[in-house]
This record gives structure tokens, C-alpha cells and sequence, in this order.
């Protein structure tokens, strides 16, 4: 179990980390989300006693890290990747941190085994692509059998087949009755992965619950409408019956409705009462990563903005070809869960526009 | 607590899996070996052109150390990387999430680098010795005189004392490429143009090197070198406090500071 309580991390003038309390329990996964520089990983370096609060204080099993009796093999952790000496080769690597807690050479072939590297186990670490680093550094952290784990975005680099791997393998060292603190910028991966949410932004818990209930909380489900095609009467006659019967109606880009307020059979009864008919009618919950963004709206340090390119291109000059800005293909809102309809034949929306709806300054 | 072995163990296992160790050391040892033997076959022919009190305080240990001045740098650049590449690659971190007790951590590499250097600083003060020695043809001393076995090992220990005081400074400025763009320049340039110029040449004696290398004289004030104020242990002594509070600086750097 971790508990940290009131901590606080201050660099000069920037405050990393502000008033953090929370518990990561044993038995679940605990996800640790925030967008980038929210403190995340300041967090869990203060956990591990790397950098030392300016307020506060975070304890393991009770005592602070670095008066844990043989740390190695009661906590393990994956901070970055790339701390590795790159000279070194990944079974030296890890000999050195099993010597240290007086691990036996075989545990090190062992753990070189589950996190699938033992073909490289001789190589130097240097030549090691993001995600063999991460393997590694997961190995690292497995080598002493601990009961608390703290991976610092173990997916990082990772391909697909990865991905999963490390997934099934937080949820088995978490259903071993372990504690396993995962911390990641994906949402849906935490979806997927953790039992447990806890959100920060700026260095300040926005979320400490369960995921089901975050995803109860955070996402609002709508149902998608869609009547035929080339009737555009029948699909203001059901929005009109939908919105007299109290749901709140939406026009989609493709020419859908989104259906807020209703329960699915309703809007069939009142579709059939109207005499409409339905190409489509499902049921969608509105994206974790949506909610997410939105709890984290108001705490990302780094936004993007459009690239204008303004000092690059030279202004359009009309009736100049080549120039003119090219007809930008309409890009449907897609959810970002769930299954809905494909688009009838001839008219999906991913295709590049037909040659005939190119304008003729752009040829 | 991570045990004291446990911790000696894994630092030995990271020196050892290292080449930059292998290629350090070696260089330090064939750098000053091969020089300091070029020297004394240069000497002997040239032994005449000498001057009358060069000729009178000719100390031929001394002159079989002579490679030492380039060889240290090499010792130096052992010392720095043992230390920092723990920082540069990050390594730290893990490291000291292993060994939450810093101190143990960073006196535990330096006792197993320390004595690994002292070792290969012995080893080249030995050869260093006997080949210049045989190459200075009847101008050589032998280990059996007065103060020679002293200056002999005393060669080794200021080979190894370099390669510590050399840590200590890494884990003060966390960076191997810091520490070394200070330490090179000033052992190699800085130390050596100081101690021919006049004023600066009181202060400069006291510096690690030149305060150290008098252990490694027989003849006192060797080759018409200025009187110093102090003995060849003296001498060790003030290269000592410098070590000491190089390795000082950096347990209070690395206990204070974010890893």
C-alpha cells in the first residue's frame, strides 16, 4: 500500500506537485493519469525517495522508502526506460540490482525470460529500441518479487502485441494481491487496464475513484439516429417528435441525429409513431478520453496550436493555379467507441472526394 | 539496509561489465609505462647536456614516473566516468531506488573503483619503475635504496588518489563531461603552466598533483625543482585533504540534492 499524504514539490517557483493525498491499495490496478508535466512521474520519484517533498510525505507499507528494510526486493519500479548504461549489457544490467539485494544470478535469466529478452540478454543496451528498453526496465522491476510495482508509462514504445502483454501482466501481479501503480497519458489504455483511477493536472488530484465509476461519472450516453438517405423531410419529422418528447437532438455532420434524454426503445415508439422509418438506431457512451480531456481541460501545460506556416507560404493569389487552398475533404465525427452503421455503398466518408468534386483552380 | 557486500558486489559487477573501464585503466598504465620508458632513454643520452644541479639531484625513481603527468589523465578520466555515467545515463535513478541509502551507494562505488584503481596505479608504478630503470643504463637506482620502495608505491597511491579525487568531483558536478572539461585542463595545463609562474607557484604547490607527486621523489627538490615546504608524506597528506573533501562535497551533493 502507498499513502501519500499532503505532498508537495516545488522547483524554484514552479510547483510540480501541490497538496497530493491518496492511497494506491493492494489487489487492483491503480491507474495514474495526467497529461504531460501534470507531475506525474515528480510523484513517483518522491515515492521512491528520489526527490524529496518540499511538504508532505508518501510512505510504503507504512515507512518512508528509503528506511525500508531491503528495498529491492519489497518495491519494485520502472521510472524511465532509458536509465540504463548503455555499455552494459541487459543480463550485467540487471546482476548488478539483483546483486544488491542478494537475488541469485537465475532469478536475472528468469526475468530476462518473461519479459521475452533473453536473446539479447548478452547484446549492449545501447543498440535497444524504446520498447526493448521498456522490457528491460520492466524486468527491473519484477527482479525482486515485490509487493508494490510503480511502472512509469511501461507502454511507451511498445507495438500492439506489447501493449497487451504488459496489460495482462498488471492485471495478474495486481490479482496476486500485489500493488501495482501504473502512471500513463492514455486514457484508454487506463480503460483497459486499471481498476482504479487517479487523475492529476498540474500537480493536483482532479479524480480518485474507481474506472467504472469515472466512466459512469464522466461519460454521458446518446443514441445515433439515422433515417434514409435523400429524405430530408422524415428526418425533421422525427427530430420534431423527439425534441416534444423532452430529448435533446443534435445533427451528426453525416446526416445523423444524436439522441440525448431517451432511452433506445423510446425513440423507436416515436419513430414508429411518426410513421419514420430507421436506417440506424445504436447506443454509444461518449469516449473516456472525452471525459478525460475534459476533467484535464483546464490543467495541460502544453497546448498545441494550428501551424499556420504564415511566413512559409506565399499568400493564395486567386485565379492563380496551384495555389488556392484545396477543397478540404469533410470529416465526419466519428465515436470513439462503440460500432456504428458503415455508410452505404458509394458514399463513405474515409474515400478521397471524387475527381468531379475538384475545383478547377487545383487541378 | 541494503548490505554493505551486497552493495561492493553490484558495484564491482557494473565496474567490471563496463569497457570504458578496461580501456581507461589500460590506457593509464601503457600511457605512462611507454612514456616514462622514453624518457629515461632520452635522459641517459642526454645525461650530459644536463645541468650542473640537475646533474647533482638527478633522481633516476623519479624520472621513471615521468609518463605519469599524461598516464594520470587517463586515471582521471576512469574516475570521472565511473561516477558519471551514472548520471548521464540516468542509472542513478534506478540505482538509488535499489539503494535508498545514498551514502552506501556512492562510498560503496568508490571503495570498489578506488581500490581497482589503486591496484592498476601500483602495477604501473612497479613497471614503470623497473623498465625506466633499465633503460637509464648507469645512471639507475635500485628498489633496495634509501626512500625508493617509498616512492615506488607512493607512485601508485598518487595514480590511485587522482582517479578518487576524480569521483569525488563527478558526484559533486553530476556530469561527466563537466568534470572532466575542468579536471583535464587543469591537471594537464592549468597545474603545470601555475607552477612556473612565480607568485602563483606558492599556491600551486599546493595543489593535489603537485603537492602528491613529491612521494614519488627520492632526491628532495629532484632535477633542480623548487624547495617545496613540506616532506613527500606532507605532500601526500595535502593531496589527501583533497580527496577527502572532493569525496566530502559529493555525499553532501548527492544526499541534498534530486537524483
Amino acid at each position: 500500500m502507498i499513502e501519500a499524504i499532503g505532498l508537495t514539490k516545488r522547483y524554484g517557483a514552479k510547483t510540480a506537485v501541490y497538496n497530493l493525498s491518496f492511497q494506491v491499495r493492494p489487489g487492483v490496478v491503480t491507474g495514474f493519469l495526467g497529461p504531460n508535466g501534470s507531475g506525474k512521474s515528480t510523484t513517483m520519484r518522491m515515492i521512491l525517495g528520489l526527490d524529496r517533498p518540499t511538504a508532505g510525505s508518501v510512505t510504503i507499507g507504512g515507512h518512508p522508502f528509503p528506511q525500508l528494510p531491503n528495498a529491492p526486493r519489497q518495491v519494485g519500479a520502472l521510472l524511465d526506460a532509458k536509465a540504463v548504461h548503455g555499455g552494459r549489457s541487459a543480463r550485467n544490467h540487471l546482476l548488478s540490482l539483483a546483486q544488491l539485494a542478494g537475488i541469485p544470478a537465475q532469478r536475472v535469466d528468469e526475468v530476462l525470460g518473461v519479459v521475452g529478452l533473453q536473446e539479447v540478454a548478452r547484446q549492449r543496451s545501447k543498440g535497444f529500441s524504446l520498447g526493448m528498453g521498456q522490457r528491460l526496465g520492466i524486468a527491473a522491476a519484477l527482479l525482486g518479487d515485490p509487493q508494490v510495482l510503480l511502472f512509469d508509462e511501461p507502454v511507451n514504445g511498445l507495438d500492439p502485441e506489447g501493449i497487451l502483454w504488459v496489460r495482462n501482466l498488471m492485471r495478474k501481479l495486481a490479482s496476486e494481491g500485489r500493488t501495482v501503480f501504473v502512471s500513463s497519458h492514455l486514457m484508454s489504455e487506463m480503460a483497459l487496464t486499471a481498476d482504479h483511477l487517479i487523475v492529476i493536472g498540474r500537480g493536483q488530484l482532479l479524480a480518485d475513484m474507481p474506472v467504472r465509476e469515472f466512466i459512469a461519472a464522466n461519460s454521458a450516453g446518446f443514441a445515433r439516429v439515422r433515417t434514409p438517405e435523400g429524405e430530408p423531410e422524415q428526418r425533421e419529422k422525427l427530430t420534431a417528435a423527439l425534441t416534444e418528447a423532452g430529448g435533446q437532438v443534435l445533427s451528426e455532420p453525416d446526416g445523423a441525429l444524436r439522441v440525448a434524454g431517451l432511452p433506445l426503445p423510446r425513440i423507436s415508439d416515436l419513430a414508429h409513431g411518426a410513421d419514420v422509418r430507421l436506417w440506424e438506431l445504436s447506443p454509444h457512451q461518449a469516449s473516456l478520453e472525452e471525459a478525460y480531456m475534459r476533467l484535464t481541460q483546464g490543467a495541460v501545460d502544453y497546448r498545441s496550436t494550428d501551424d499556420r506556416l504564415a511566413h512559409l507560404q506565399a499568400p493564395p493569389q486567386p485565379g492563380q493555379p496551384g495555389y488556392g487552398q484545396p477543397p478540404q475533404p469533410v470529416i465526419p465525427e466519428v465515436p470513439q467507441q462503440g460500432w456504428y452503421a458503415p455508410p452505404p455503398p458509394g458514399q463513405n466518408p474515409y474515400a478521397s472526394p471524387q475527381p468531379s468534386d475538384t475545383p478547377k483552380d487545383a487541378r | 539496509m541494503a548490505a554493505a557486500s551486497a552493495v561492493l558486489r553490484s558495484e564491482w559487477t557494473k565496474i567490471r561489465t563496463v569497457s570504458s573501464t578496461v580501456w581507461t585503466l589500460a590506457s593509464a598504465l601503457l600511457v605512462t609505462v611507454a612514456m616514462s620508458a622514453a624518457l629515461c632513454a632520452l635522459m641517459r643520452s642526454t645525461f650530459d647536456d644536463l645541468s650542473e644541479v640537475e646533474r647533482a639531484t638527478f633522481d633516476p625513481t623519479f624520472v621513471s614516473f615521468s609518463g605519469m603527468m599524461l598516464g594520470q589523465l587517463a586515471m582521471v578520466v576512469f574516475g570521472v566516468l565511473v561516477v558519471g555515467t551514472e548520471y548521464s545515463s540516468g542509472m542513478i535513478r534506478t540505482s538509488l531506488a535499489a539503494v535508498p541509502q545514498r551514502a552506501a551507494f556512492l562510498f560503496s562505488k568508490i571503495a570498489v573503483a578506488g581500490a581497482l584503481a589503486l591496484a592498476v596505479g601500483l602495477a604501473t608504478s612497479f613497471l614503470s619503475f623497473f623498465l625506466g630503470q633499465a633503460l637509464l643504463g648507469e645512471h639507475r637506482t635500485s628498489i633496495g635504496e634509501e626512500n625508493v620502495l617509498r616512492a615506488v608505491v607512493g607512485g601508485g597511491l598518487y595514480m590511485g588518489l587522482i582517479a578518487i579525487f576524480s569521483m569525488g568531483v563527478a558526484a559533486m558536478l553530476r556530469s561527466s563531461t563537466l568534470s572532466l572539461g575542468i579536471l583535464v585542463p587543469f591537471f594537464f595545463l592549468i597545474s603545470q603552466i601555475l607552477s612556473a609562474v612565480p607568485k602563483a607557484k606558492e599556491v600551486a604547490r599546493y595543489f593535489p598533483d603537485q603537492a602528491g607527486s613529491r612521494i614519488m621523489q627520492v632526491v628532495p627538490d629532484a632535477l633542480g625543482s623548487e624547495k617545496a615546504p613540506y616532506g613527500p608524506w606532507g605532500g601526500l597528506g595535502i593531496m589527501l585533504v583533497w580527496v577527502a573533501a572532493a569525496l566530502l562535497g559529493g555525499w553532501l551533493v548527492l544526499k541534498r540534492r534530486d537524483a
